[in-house]
């Protein structure tokens, strides 16, 4: 008859791990910002970095670098990643050719970063010559973003009802026709929140930019210049430099735009989800 | 009648434009796969594939490339990352699909999700200022297995629980409305027939969770000391596969180039294995429900 106190302890025990995860969140989140939040000022954000082994400065030029590379990505990664999921969630039929297709996306979403960053560096640095720059950052971003991308905008595109489509297929328009001003229209709040959500990951990866964008830490002046995102930044200060009060400065900047991402995303779904239960 | 051509003419290319979409994944993978090939096969060649992994002396200064401590490193901290995040993933997996009431739920979930976003490098400043310290008062200079463990197993929590739960959770409502009509107390309906029933499906977040640890370069670099040596106890300093490159190849040339990609071929394999399991597990699992 042990049963019932088995089931006391294991709920305590199940409660705890809960408490565990929470109490790691806050110690990572807390930590960063208490330390951080205080260095932040007008002089941090808006000046540049002093660069080299010096640690002085503030971030603005990795702000603007990541700004840049944000927006290139994103409009590099839009067509692709748009028209596969269109594709896959609206012609693609159960063949080998869709497995394969499939497969590529899955597989790729699991390549680590670091091997994105080496892939980079011999097409678009080296091969291809665009040297340690924005671009070569940008396009190694979009190879590691793609899965990402589809995968949303596919679960966006299948979520849009079977109606949507038939009553414009009905009305005489083309396939595509209710694809483009139907279907479409009706899954972009989700595509945006696939776009959001890589947006987070730019300003999170390190990785396979560490390899593929130099980390110089002057102004962007152009597609072919060196940069360092504000994570990068993070990296170097704490490897090289005994500057920890900027690095944790920068986290903390970092924490506030996650914390801003998720809170977008969360409440576009949320939005979209009551739209579609509602509209139906 | 050019705009009735011109709307059909469009309606046929459409469909091959986005074909051509959905190839690009399958078509980087393969060049993923050629290029980190082709860069890291003279090093295979000149050290050979045997000595290459089962080497033990790392010195590009000498030529010599044997790899062997950086995979033991990376089976060192994300063995040490995994037996700290599964029972606390899966724990935390059970309380969200089972225990917990919706109002902690809501909360707890968007936490989860934050753990996501939090960027590696953040992972690992923490991991330097709160984690090395405390391990240096154990013994050691701190940056260890033991520190690098730590920093992966919060950056895996996430993965394990979020997939797990989800498994829990499509388990038929009949399975557990059984068990506890024949008497069985909650937890052992948790024990005895969800967590059998969801077991795919947390395997398969294992596995996704490995492969992360795997993946992880930056955060490791910065609390694991990146030593090359085969690490003797959970205090001593250590390099992994992924963080052996981040560490050398901004610098690296000829060879030793070559040898970082080398570096990058198994990893893509070990990859490529784990995640072909972890799929098989989803597979599973879906065919169960």
């Amino acid at each position: 008859m042990h049963a019932k106190a088995t089931h006391k302890l294991a709920i305590v025990l199940i409660w705890g791990s809960g408490f565990i995860t929470v109490l790691i969140l806050f110690l990572i989140i807390g930590y960063v910002l208490a330390r951080g939040l205080p260095e932040i000022g007008w002089d941090f954000l808006f000046t540049a970095p002093k660069g080299g082994l010096s640690g002085e400065g503030g971030i603005s030029t990795t702000i603007v670098a990541t700004v840049y590379l944000i927006a290139l990505t994103l409009a590099i990664l839009v067509v692709p990643g748009v028209g596969a999921a269109i594709y896959l969630s609206e012609y693609a039929k159960d063949n080998w050719l869709t497995r394969i297709i499939r497969y590529g996306v899955e597989t790729l979403a699991g390549v680590p970063s670091i091997v994105f960053g080496l892939f980079g560096f011999v097409l678009f640095v080296t091969a291809l010559h665009f040297r340690f720059s924005l671009l070569s950052g940008a396009l190694t971003l979009v190879c590691l973003l793609l899965p990402t991308l589809i995968r949303t905008s596919e679960e966006a595109l299948k979520a849009v009802p079977r109606g949507h489509r038939e009553a414009a297929l009905a009305l005489g328009s083309t396939k595509w026709q209710a694809i483009w001003h139907v279907v479409l229209p009706a899954a972009l709040p989700g595509i945006i929140t696939g776009f959001i959500l890589c947006i987070g990951r730019i300003v999170g990866e390190t990785a396979c930019l560490y390899v593929t964008m130099g980390g110089s830490s002057a102004m962007p002046t152009s597609l072919f210049s060196g940069g360092r995102t504000l994570s990068l930044h993070l990296f170097y200060l704490s490897m090289e430099t005994n500057a920890f009060e900027k690095a944790m400065a920068t986290g903390a900047v970092l924490i506030i735009i996650v914390l801003i991402v998720n809170t977008i995303t969360n409440w576009i779904s949320y939005r979209f989800q009551a739209r579609m239960r509602g509209g139906a | 009648m050019y705009r009735i051509v011109s709307r059909y003419f469009v309606d046929r290319n459409a469909k091959y434009l986005v074909l051509v979409c959905a190839s690009i994944s399958f078509i980087i993978l393969a060049a993923i796969a050629i290029f980190t090939l082709r860069e890291g096969l003279p090093a295979f060649q000149q050290v050979g594939w045997i000595d290459f992994i089962f080497g033990t002396e790392w010195r590009p200064t000498l030529d010599k490339f044997g790899i062997a401590p950086m995979i033991v490193g990376s089976l060192a901290v994300t063995l040490g990352a995994m037996i700290l995040a599964i029972p606390l993933g899966v724990g935390c997996a059970v309380l969200l699909a089972e225990v917990a009431p919706a109002r902690v739920r809501n909360l707890l979930r968007p936490a989860v999700e934050l753990l996501v976003g939090i960027p590696s490098v953040v992972y690992g400043l923490v991991g330097m200022l709160l984690v090395v310290p405390v391990v240096r008062q154990i013994g050691g200079t701190g940056y260890s297995v033991a520190a690098g463990a730590i920093v992966l197993m919060a950056m895996v929590l996430p993965t394990i629980i979020s997939i797990s739960e989800d498994s829990i959770r499509t388990v038929p409502r009949r399975y557990k409305e059984g068990s506890l009509a024949l008497g069985a107390t909650h937890w052992q309906t948790i024990r005895h027939v969800l967590i059998p029933a969801a077991r795919s499906g947390i395997v398969a977040s294992i596995i996704l969770g490995i492969g992360r640890a795997i993946g992880e370069a930056m955060a490791m670099i910065m609390v694991i000391g990146n030593a090359v040596q085969i690490p003797a106890s959970l205090l001593d300093s250590t390099r992994t596969l992924a963080g052996g490159i981040a560490v050398e190849i901004t610098y690296a040339g000829g060879l030793h180039e070559n040898a970082l990609f080398a570096i990058g071929v198994v990893l893509f394999i070990l990859i490529m294995i784990i995640n072909s399991f972890a799929l098989i597990a989803m597979r599973r699992g879906r065919e169960h429900t």
